[in-house]
Parts: structure tokens; C-alpha cells; sequence
């Protein structure tokens, strides 16, 4: 494997696509959000329970690549607890490393996510989940039962972003 | 076949330091040292404006213009060069047949009819014009857990009633890799008096076309799945049915006459090409149906359904692997898409491209398709003349080093 394959599929990504975490609705949430990457097809549906400010919990369902997946899976590890303005700047980090491929220390697991900048491709992979989280936290409350319904806020990756 | 990839200058690199194995012929071709050649040639010796200008360039651009579309009228068997209309490739000449008969012609309770296998090409403008129009827009349904079973016969039987105005169907699924029976489906549909579309777009560049012999009244092609350049398609439509149709754009080349109260229109074909043409599209299009006539087309389709029936038997020896379309021994085009149990298909693409090899990874404009297989998306690999047994090989053994990558973590 070359060394930009190895450091895309790195073992954290690895392992979170093969036991993500947080996956599958969550019966509490009161904000939803689903993100489309329509080129490929992929759908990452967010689901959040907001407590006043902060993120009390979240889950994620869709289909998607390792790429996609695990970066979901990771980001419901990291957003809980934050509020909306705290993951937004999370996200612009996020992105910013994905882009980059140039990671502060601290960052940790999200680091992994450096490799993605060797394939340009697969970048609105790796932000797809975000995406759906932040279009959930802009969205209006629902209930999760509503969550399959048309009034589902929806993301849509582009090529132009 | 011999001879044919030295023909290709493209296939002579190599990617990420392996040669390159080109895998994506559904999604476009590559194109041979004859069209690029075309090109160039117009370029640099005959460019210049068609039909309205009386200098030596403008008449041999005029010349190269009106004998490519006589070329391509040959290619897939038309009685008549005006019968073939350029555009920019299949999904044009879909809408335009879906924007001037379909807007001229349907009225709420009338059915256009289109099969469950169709590229959002052939379905969206149908939905759409259905929506415009009050019509109804129904779907041949396809048989098969894998869609191995073609289109259900005895249905559309049931479904082509009087009220059928339309049936639009593709010749070769992209997808699925079937070849449907065009003539047979044209004849069923003109017994009771509706219209056919075929879309020829992934047909066209591997087998033989001839409209009379299908029975088709429209046929649309796009000129870079069949080696000629990006940009350039065609439309066929039977000459009466054309000379009634309203234009689709209108502007300058197609007017008979203009004053500041109005037009008229030129007969067709130029009643349907406004503005200033692709010449050297078409100009390249012809020379990709020089090339292929060169080479055989029934050479061609033997070569590129062996090659796809030799990929599906050597993937099906792939453990988790899900095969789609017709089953082993069945006849099918040189296309063969398939998901692997625990490996997501744009995964496979990254890492195939690792071997040099290019495939394509997603739902190939087939969404609806993809949702009745309960599937989100799959790789394919599809065939064209210049690809070779031995690259089966190679893609079977990167799909086992991508199916040990993934089962090792």
C-alpha cells in the first residue's frame, strides 16, 4: 500500500467504520438533519437531542463509504456536550485538516482525518456527517418520529463549496 | 484485437506507477489517434463558420459539418442525413424529443411509458414533461433480485395500451450491463400506436445500430461513449415526425426569414441546431464512426460481451460479492457492476486506483434502480474495444487485496 493509502485508512478510521459509534436513531432527538452527497449516492442522517444550549446526545444513520462512516462515527464522540457555536468552530478545524492535511497536536482522533487531503475526492466524504450535524443544530425542533418526513432539513454536498 | 491499442495514445501511461487499466467505458471512452487527429486537422486548416459563409474555409468547415451528420446518419442505418440532429449528447436529445413532441403532443390521461432501468437521463425529462403535460408516466417493471431477469415482458404487454403515446427505453442498461430487445419492444409498442425512443448511449460505440431494422421513431447518441469527443450527440428522429415539430431553441441558423414582428423556420435539421454548432464535435464524431467501422462493430460487440461475461464469471469466484444483471451465461453487454458485503464502492475505487486501474464507484445516475436492488451504490467496470482479458486479472486480484485490506482490520 502507498503511503497516502495507508494514511487515509488509518486504524482509528478503521475501526470506526467497522464498530461506529452512536449509529442508528435516537428516540429522543428534537433536531434532525440528513446530508446527500449526490454524486455518490451517500446519506448521513444526524440526530440530536439539544438541552438548552448543548448537545445532550446524538446518533447518526445512512450509507457511506469507510470515509464517511467513520467520520460520522467520530464526530458524535466529539460533539457531545458542545453547543452549536463550539461545533461549528470544531467543524471549521475539522476542515481546515481535511483540506490541509496539517493537524494541531491536540487534536487527537480527528487528526486521523489529515490523510483525506491526499485525495481530494473524498473530502465532501469525510464532511458529510458534519455537515448533517450543523444543518440539524440550524434546524427547527421536531420530534423524532417526524424525522423520516419531508420537513427534514437536508444538506446537499456540492462541487463548488 | 490487435492493432487497437496502439490506436489509443491515452492507454500508454502509467497511473500511481502501474500501467493504467481503463475501466470506465460506460462513463466515457477514450478516443483513437484518428479522432483526435480530426480534431486537430479541422482546427488548424478548415475553421470557420458553417452554412453562411461563401469563403474556402467557410465552405469546407460547411462541407465537414453536413458530411459528418450524412456519416452518422449512415452509422446507425437512417434513410436520410436530415433525420439526424446534433446536440450535445443523449440527455439533450432526450429533452428535446421530451420539450417539442412531448409539450406538443400529450394531454392529461395520455401515458408515456419508460422502464425501471432507465439513466436519470431517460426518466427525469419524462417526469418532468409528465408533470407539464397532466400525462401519466408509467414503468416497465424489471424482473430479478439483481435485475438478472431484463425487463418484464408479459408487464409491458399489459401496460402498452392505447393511451401509451411514448415508450422510451435504453437499449443497454448502464447499470445492469442488459441488452434489451429493441426491435421487439419498438414492434410491441407500434401495434398499438405509440412512439419509441431508444437511448443508443451505451450501445452505440459497442454494436451495430440500425433504426430501420429496430423500428425505432427517435434514437438518441452521445458521442464520447462511442470514442469521439465530449459535447457532440445526436438525435434521430423519422423525417415526418420531425417536419412537425415545433424548433427547440430558436435564434440564429435555424430562421427562414426574420422581420421585428417574427420568424420561420427553416426545415429540419436546421430547424433544430440555433446558434453556431459544434463542428468539430461532429467533425470528431465522424471519424470516431469511421474508426469503429474500421475496426467492426460485430468484432466490437463480440469482443466486449466476452470480455463481460469473462469478468462476471471471474467475479462471482469473489467471496461477498453481489453480482447485478444477467446470470452467468446469459448474454449481456461488456458492463458488470457489483457491491462487495463489507466494502463500500468508493473504497474500492480509491484503492483500485492504487493498481492503476480505473473504475467508477456510485449510483451511475441510477438512483431509483439502486433503491428497488436495496443497494446505495455500486463499482463497475465496463469494457470497451481496446481492454484486454488480462486486465480482468488485474481488477480480480486488486478487488482480493482491497476484500484482505478491509477483512483485516
Amino acid at each position: 500500500m502507498s503511503p497516502e493509502l495507508t494514511e487515509l485508512y488509518q486504524q482509528v478510521i478503521l475501526d470506526h467504520n467497522r464498530r461506529p459509534r452512536n449509529r442508528g436513531k435516537l428516540p429522543s432527538a428534537n433536531r434532525v438533519a440528513r446530508g446527500d452527497n449526490p454524486s455518490c449516492g451517500d446519506q448521513c442522517c444526524v440526530y440530536i437531542r439539544l438541552d438548552g444550549e448543548r448537545i445532550a446526545e446524538l446518533s447518526f444513520d445512512g450509507s457511506g463509504c469507510a470515509i464517511s462512516q467513520a467520520s460520522a462515527s467520530l464526530m458524535t464522540t466529539q460533539l457531545k456536550g458542545k453547543t452549536a457555536a463550539e461545533a461549528q468552530t470544531l467543524f471549521d478545524e475539522f476542515k481546515q485538516i481535511v483540506t490541509t492535511g496539517e493537524a494541531p497536536e491536540e487534536m487527537s482522533d480527528i487528526a486521523a482525518f489529515a490523510g483525506v487531503s491526499a485525495f481530494p475526492a473524498r473530502i465532501k466524504c469525510a464532511t458529510l456527517g458534519w455537515h448533517a450535524a450543523l444543518g440539524a443544530l440550524k434546524s427547527e425542533p421536531v420530534s423524532a418520529e417526524s424525522a423520516a418526513d419531508s420537513g427534514l432539513a437536508i444538506t446537499t454536498e456540492t462541487h463548488l463549496d | 484485437m490487435r492493432g487497437i491499442r496502439e490506436a489509443f495514445p491515452i492507454l500508454h501511461q502509467s497511473v500511481n506507477g502501474k500501467p493504467l487499466v481503463y475501466l470506465d467505458n460506460a462513463a466515457t471512452t477514450q478516443k483513437p489517434r484518428a479522432v483526435i487527429d480530426a480534431l486537430v486537422h479541422y482546427y488548424e486548416r478548415d475553421n470557420s463558420n458553417v452554412h453562411r459563409g461563401l469563403h474556402a474555409l467557410s465552405m469546407r468547415a460547411t462541407d465537414g459539418y453536413e458530411g459528418a451528420r450524412a456519416r452518422v446518419a449512415r452509422f446507425i442505418g437512417a434513410a436520410d442525413p436530415c433525420e439526424i440532429l446534433f446536440t450535445r449528447g443523449t440527455t439533450e436529445s432526450v429533452n428535446l424529443v421530451a420539450q417539442t413532441w412531448g409539450r406538443a403532443n400529450l394531454r392529461p390521461g395520455d401515458v408515456v411509458l419508460a422502464t425501471e432501468m432507465e439513466h436519470h437521463g431517460n426518466l427525469v425529462p419524462w417526469q418532468e414533461l409528465a408533470r407539464a403535460s397532466g400525462a401519466t408516466l408509467r414503468l416497465v417493471p424489471l424482473l430479478g433480485e439483481n435485475g438478472e431477469g431484463g425487463l418484464d415482458l408479459a408487464a409491458l404487454d399489459s401496460l402498452l395500451t392505447p393511451q401509451v403515446k411514448l415508450f422510451a427505453f435504453t437499449h443497454v442498461s448502464n447499470t445492469l450491463g442488459t441488452i434489451n430487445p429493441a426491435a421487439q419492444l419498438c414492434a410491441k409498442a407500434r401495434a398499438v400506436g405509440a412512439l419509441t425512443l431508444v437511448d443508443a448511449a451505451q450501445s452505440a460505440g459497442h454494436q451495430p445500430i440500425d433504426v430501420q431494422a429496430m423500428g425505432c421513431d427517435f434514437l438518441a447518441i452521445s458521442g464520447h461513449k462511442m470514442c469521439g469527443p465530449t459535447g457532440i450527440g445526436a438525435l434521430y428522429g423519422r423525417r415526418e415526425l420531425l417536419e412537425k415539430l415545433v424548433p427547440y431553441e430558436t435564434g440564429g441558423g435555424m430562421v427562414a426569414t426574420v422581420s421585428y414582428d417574427g420568424a420561420t423556420w427553416k426545415p429540419t435539421p436546421e430547424r433544430f441546431e440555433a446558434g453556431t454548432p459544434n463542428i468539430a464535435g461532429a467533425i470528431g464524431l465522424a471519424a470516431a464512426c469511421d474508426y469503429l467501422d474500421s475496426v467492426g462493430r460485430e468484432h466490437i460487440a463480440a469482443h466486449c460481451h466476452e470480455l463481460g461475461r469473462i469478468a462476471y464469471e471471474r467475479l462471482s469466484e469473489l467471496p461477498g460479492i453481489r453480482l447485478l444483471g444477467p446470470a452467468a451465461g446469459a448474454e449481456r453487454s461488456g458492463i458488470v457492476s457489483f457491491a462487495l458485503a463489507d466494502v463500500h464502492a468508493h473504497d474500492v475505487v480509491t484503492f483500485a486506483d492504487e493498481d492503476g486501474l480505473a473504475l467508477r464507484g456510485g449510483h451511475h445516475c441510477n438512483q431509483p434502480l439502486m433503491h428497488k436492488l436495496g443497494l446505495t451504490s455500486t463499482t463497475r467496470a465496463s469494457f470497451a474495444l481496446y481492454n484486454t482479458a488480462g486486465e480482468i486479472d488485474t481488477l480480480v486480484a486488486s478487488l482480493r487485496r482491497i476484500q484482505k485490506f478491509f477483512a483485516g482490520q
